[in-house]
């Protein structure tokens, strides 16, 4: 501890590349971490709610699909799965024109997956009695499913979902293993040639904690409104 | 008006229902009574089409409908002209009571937002609660919940009411206000259903009273008939494990 203090007080050349350093890797945080993080969230979202419904209404062959899908997601490490697309998949000719757009693809059918089966549980969640009176009043399954079901299911699966959304933005840094320039991969760059690993890792952890606690700030601010929405 | 002839319906390889046959006329306030598990339930589950059926006929306003093998339009067509009011209530937890009510008329009849809205807050009134348009079912009591319920099932307008236990799941003093809608709804001639163990109400409401046991009609009758004079045994026992 006395060590540490020492080396930020005394030592003014770590207080310049910690300055310095921060707004290099804030940059490609803003630029690259975040997008990737909402574009592929995004795409997750879209994803978990056709699976979900998919398997919800146990849809012929398409929910046999999906549930092979989630199976082959849930069980292989991420690491292994922007490897096999990035490295593996250009083999096969699908090929890569940028190695942002692969990270995207694939975390956004990694929480996908996992999104699918929080959502498919609040599908479960929903009174079986709220469909028939649905169907009572002469709506349609999909009405029904739209207007009454998936709202109750999104409210009550919103707390899993945002929590999948802070995992992601951590493990967006996952894609510096596949050359995407972000915070994580920059911030490796500036150690190759300052040499200052502790200063330089704790820098980025602290700014993934800061992008951490802003998500979970909004989550508490709509867990209220959606709680008011429905009168609780 | 409605008619079911020979239905039977089996769960697994029971029968619940074993040939149930009846007649239903404009203005008939029909109510069931029978013990827990005779098929009450199931029964106005299947009129509805919430459950499948093994054999029947349901003949609605000189329409005929077999009732094993009905496709997606004729269900949705028998749909329109009739309501049903669950036990449990079940509203839309996530819409307000007057949403509640005009969701059918908005989604499923397409009825422009203003003209639904009217006609909901009409049938709020009617129920007594149109100072409760806006709240949540979270926000009523179970009392008011199937007021509500009853309001959404008025407003699509259909030519018959089913009631499944309307008041069964409701605490004592909150049975009376929901009684006393289904009372109004009387005066004003709607043909209905009830299955219902409130007997002096049913005793006083009913037009024909149906007594069920075991998956068949055993009796049926005009409410003084069935309370008053059974003829058989097996009705007379279940009305007086209800006099005790
Ligand atoms: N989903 C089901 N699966 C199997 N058996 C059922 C099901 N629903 C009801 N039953 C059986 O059918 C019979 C009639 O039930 P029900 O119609 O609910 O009776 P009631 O409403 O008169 O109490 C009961 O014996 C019940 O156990
Ligand atoms: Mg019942």
């Amino acid at each position: 501890m006395i060590n540490c203090f020492k080396m930020f007080s005394m030592d003014s050349r770590l207080l310049e590349i910690f300055l310095n350093s921060f707004t290099r890797i804030l940059i490609p945080g803003l630029l690259v971490t975040i997008p990737l993080t909402i574009v592929a969230f995004f795409l997750a979202m879209i994803i978990a709610v056709v699976v979900a419904i998919i398997r919800f209404a146990n849809i012929k062959i398409l929910k046999d699909i999906c549930r092979f899908y989630v199976w082959i997601i849930r069980g292989t490490p991420l690491l292994v799965q922007l490897f096999f697309a990035y490295y593996g998949l250009p083999k096969l000719g699908i090929t890569w024109t940028s190695p942002f757009i692969c990270a995207v693809l694939v975390f956004a059918f990694n929480e996908g997956a996992y999104a699918s089966e929080t959502i498919r549980g609040s599908l479960n969640s929903v009174s079986e009695g709220q469909i028939e009176a649905g169907y009572c009043v002469g709506m349609s399954y999909l009405q029904i499913m739209w207007r009454i079901v998936l709202p109750q299911a999104l409210r009550a699966a919103f707390p899993s979902l945002m929590n999948g959304l802070i995992g992601m933005v951590k493990d967006t840094s996952l894609a510096s293993n596949i050359t995407v320039t972000e915070m994580f991969f920059v911030t490796r760059t500036i150690v190759t040639t300052t040499y200052e690993p502790l200063l330089l890792y704790l820098e980025v952890a602290l700014i993934y904690l800061l992008f951490s606690s802003i998500l979970s700030k909004v989550q508490t601010v709509i867990e209220k409104k959606l709680n008011a929405q429905v009168g609780k | 008006m409605l008619e079911i002839k020979n239905l039977k319906k089996k769960y697994d390889n029971d029968y619940v229902l074993k040939d149930i046959s009846f007649k239903v006329e404009k203005g008939d306030i029909i109510s069931i009574i029978g013990p827990s598990g005779c098929g009450k339930t199931t029964l106005l589950r299947c009129l509805n089409f919430l459950n499948d059926s093994d054999q029947g006929q349901l003949i609605f306003d000189e329409e005929t409908y077999d009732m094993a093998n009905i496709n997606k339009k004729e269900i949705n067509e028998i749909r329109k002209k009739t309501g049903f009011v669950f036990q449990n209530y079940n509203l839309f937890l996530n819409k307000t009571a007057l949403q509640n009510v005009t969701e059918g008329l908005i989604i499923a009849r397409k009825m422009a937002k203003e003209e639904a809205i009217k006609i909901g807050e009409e049938m709020l009134n009617k129920v007594g609660l149109l100072d409760r348009k806006d709240y949540y079912p979270s926000q009523l009591s179970g009392g008011q919940q199937q007021r509500i319920a009853i309001a959404r099932a008025l407003a699509l307008n259909p030519e018959i009411i089913y009631f499944d236990e309307p008041t069964s799941a409701l605490d004592p003093e909150l049975i009376g206000e929901v009684l006393e809608v289904i009372r109004q709804l009387a005066l004003e001639k709607r043909t209905m259903i009830i299955v219902s163990h409130e007997m002096h109400f049913v005793k006083n409401i009913s037009t024909k009273v149906i007594f069920m046991e075991d998956g068949l009609i055993v009796e049926e009758g005009g409410p003084e008939d069935i309370f008053d004079n059974p003829k058989e045994k097996r009705t007379k026992e279940f009305l007086e494990s209800y006099r005790r």
